[in-house]
């Protein structure tokens, strides 16, 4: 399959999956929990899978980008998370705004490390 | 109709950054194209929003541009990626960088954005 339908293809489900998320938890809080969760999620399934030894191994390249880059990149946001901090700023709460620029960027870089921890030593994968 | 909206512009949205990162990200240097496309992706999403707010966007457009398009051009995974890559290779000034120009222009950006036009 070309990388271009593939990228745009698992864009599409990213998206998707993203927009079904901010639907499912909408309303519940002005703190948008539904972003900070698909982009802590996807930090963490995006180092795994793509730094992971054996998990994607004999799949085409082509179908792996379109994981990696198009369903997962699309899955994660970070246009809404910009947007977002700067309406709790200006409309909510500062203190509120600052937690989710930490919880995201402490979250996000803790999960990203972790799937990379746990796809290369878990079972003592030497790398 | 609306996921067609969303799955659409999520897929135009993540090839438009495939595309942005091949010319961007050479390797062993900051990651360029995630880095321009948060930014730019940002203030588009922040005047899509102005737009949405004052009523005069279509819901449609707004799910094909904002949710979509917007959403998966930029992409909060590959930037964690990116800088635990960075962090890895002892290129902490550049992480650190990276982190803080990431956040800076896009709240920034956004942030002109409202306080201009909304």
């Amino acid at each position: 399959m070309s990388v271009y339908l593939a990228i745009f293809i698992g864009g599409a489900l990213g998206a998707s999956g993203r927009f079904m998320i901010s639907i499912w938890i909408e309303e519940a809080s002005v703190f948008p929990y539904e972003t900070l969760l698909v982009n802590l999620i996807g930090c963490f399934l995006l180092t795994y899978l793509s730094t992971h030894p054996t998990f994607m191994k004999g799949i085409p390249s082509s179908i792996k980008i379109g994981i990696t880059t198009g369903i997962i990149g699309a899955f994660t946001t970070f246009s809404t998370f910009s947007t977002e901090t700067v309406q709790l700023w200006m409309d909510t709460s500062q203190t509120l705004a600052i937690l989710y620029v930490v919880s995201s960027l402490a979250g996000g870089l803790v999960l990203s490390w972790l799937g990379f921890f746990t796809a290369n030593n878990w079972k003592g994968h030497a790398k | 109709m609306m996921f067609a909206y969303v799955a659409i512009g999520g897929g135009v949205g993540a090839l438009a950054r495939f595309l942005v990162s091949e010319v961007g990200n050479p390797k062993g240097s900051l990651p360029y194209g995630t880095w321009l496309a948060n930014i730019l992706g940002s203030l588009l999403l922040g005047g899509l929003v102005v737009l949405r707010t004052k009523h005069v966007l279509p819901e449609s457009i707004w799910q094909l541009a904002g949710v979509g398009f917007c959403g998966a051009f930029t992409t909060f995974s590959t930037f964690g990626k990116e800088t635990i890559t960075l962090l890895q290779t002892n290129q902490f000034k550049e992480a650190i960088i990276y982190i803080a120009s990431s956040l800076f222009l896009s709240i920034s950006l956004v942030w002109m954005t409202f306080v201009l036009f909304m």
